[in-house]
């Protein structure tokens, strides 16, 4: 540990945090496509899809509006899929090579989730077009609101691990599943769910793209390469935010066995979770949004917090 | 002009060529239209026809789509706005002139407010635009389907 990582697990998490969740999350937009048209009783796309939208887009035109302030514009996208990826590697790295997780790294990959949705919020604002200002300020509204929840739904998993920030220590502290056990874990992880949910923008938490209100939003200027980096980073967020989720709540990542075996089994379980739930409602009002961030989800996340708490010290 | 882009372009150019085939977007433009061929446009995307079989999904914006369906005449109103709308689709793209009106003006062709038809007003902005035309008052859904995937095939 002393020597740092190897050259050889470097090129490992690299490659696991970049194309490989890439391809992942493509693979999952497309689960996400068909189970939506099979619930609307169409057939759905051929597999290929995500894959064959994003190789289009690399081949087109990249347009820069007239207002838009052109650097930013283009930088944002970039930057955002950046953090994604990295935000990937660092929970790959966590496990495959728990032991090399460094302190805080945690708190590193929340970091790292929230720079797509700043990407977002300043693509859209320098894009010059007011449906993406409009979007642009929905998507800041958006973030203030589900971040709250989502940091105090880390709570319960931390102060289980012993107060620790450690991806590798909170793994190996719930790896039997202890965790989901308990009144404060479920209530955790459901809090984390929802406010995933938001930073996937998807329905009903999808006000910053609002394709029927606002054609699209943030990513309304957008075309070519820098909307193909756009929707390679969405996907790539629909495969990390389960892997988080997995990783800090439910017993983290296995590769071998009947361990890799139910590892499949819980991505598959959220993504349907997720599915189902961007089906079956309603895009709410950006107001309503953060009034059910702040005071139900919020509320809920901090009674999971101070039942772990007290759990912990007579526990 | 896109197949010489494909051909410069090597494996990199072949894929994106690939990928223009199996996800055309398509942005819908009524250029006056009487909204029977917009109705039929949204016939195509309920399960019985369900386009997105083929990859195809309505974009709301230009700057997204690969394809314009345009319906109607192009009125004196739409026609400088549709010039503009060309414009900003990002390229390579194709125009569908969708109904007996996009493709010859149809039963208006002398009337006042015409000021198409809707390939020859594209063509002014691009000479070396790729138009498809449908006709049909209105075109059946089967038959838009069949002539996007022709158009793409020509492409």
């Amino acid at each position: 540990m002393e020597q740092g990582m190897s050259y050889g697990a470097w090129a490992v998490i690299i490659v696991l945090g970049f194309p490989v969740t890439a391809a992942l999350g493509l693979v999952f937009q497309w689960v996400d496509r068909v189970a939506t048209a099979r619930i609307q009783w169409r057939k759905g796309p051929p597999f290929y899809q995500p894959f064959a939208d994003v190789a289009k887009l690399l081949g087109k035109e990249t347009l820069v509006s007239h207002g838009a302030s052109m650097g930013v514009f283009l930088a944002a996208p970039l930057v955002g899929f950046t953090g994604t990826a990295v935000a990937a590697s660092l929970l790959w790295a966590a496990a495959i090579y728990p032991e090399l997780s460094f302190a805080g790294d945690l708190i590193a990959v929340i970091y790292f989730l929230v720079v797509p949705s700043l990407a977002l919020i300043l693509g859209g604002s320098a894009s010059g077009s007011p449906h993406s200002g409009l979007g642009s300020s929905r998507e800041m509204k958006l973030v203030l609101g589900y971040e709250l929840p989502f940091i105090l739904a880390m709570v319960p998993a931390i102060l289980n691990a012993g107060g620790t920030f450690r991806l590798g220590n909170l793994i190996s502290a719930q790896a039997d599943g202890s965790l989901l056990l308990g009144v404060p874990g479920v209530l955790a992880f459901l809090c984390a769910l929802l406010a995933g949910h938001a930073k996937l923008g998807l329905v009903p938490f999808d006000q910053a793209e609002a394709e029927t209100e606002l054609m699209g939003g943030v990513e309304l200027e957008y075309s070519g390469p820098a909307l193909a980096m756009i929707r390679l980073m969405r996907a790539m967020l629909l495969f990390t935010l389960p892997m988080l989720i997995i990783t800090v709540f439910w017993g983290g990542l296995q590769f071998t066995g009947l361990g890799g075996l139910s590892t499949i089994v819980k991505f598959i379980v959220l993504l349907v979770v997720v599915v189902l739930i961007r089906n079956t409602s309603p895009r709410l009002r950006i107001d309503q949004a953060v009034r059910f961030f702040w005071f139900i989800l919020a509320p809920v996340a901090i009674i999971a917090c101070a039942w772990a708490l007290v759990f912990n010290y007579y526990g | 002009m896109v197949e010489d882009g494909i051909a410069e372009m090597g494996i990199l150019g072949s894929l994106t060529g690939w990928g223009l085939k199996k996800s055309p977007w398509v942005y819908h433009l009524n250029a006056g239209a009487c909204n029977n061929c917009d109705i039929e446009v949204a016939e195509l995307l309920t399960p019985r026809f369900d386009v997105e079989r083929l990859g195809v999904q309505l974009a709301g914006s230009p700057r997204h789509a690969d394809a314009l369906m345009v319906t109607g005449i192009c009125t004196r109103q739409i026609r400088p706005r549709l010039q503009e709308i060309y414009r900003q689709t990002a390229k390579p793209c194709l125009v569908l002139c969708l109904g007996a009106c996009a493709c010859t003006g149809g039963i208006f062709h002398d009337a006042w407010h015409f000021a198409g038809p809707v390939d020859t007003v594209v063509r002014e902005v691009d000479p070396d635009a790729n138009i498809a035309y449908i006709p049909g008052c209105p075109p059946k859904p089967e038959a838009m389907i069949s002539g996007l995937a022709t158009a793409l095939e020509e492409l």
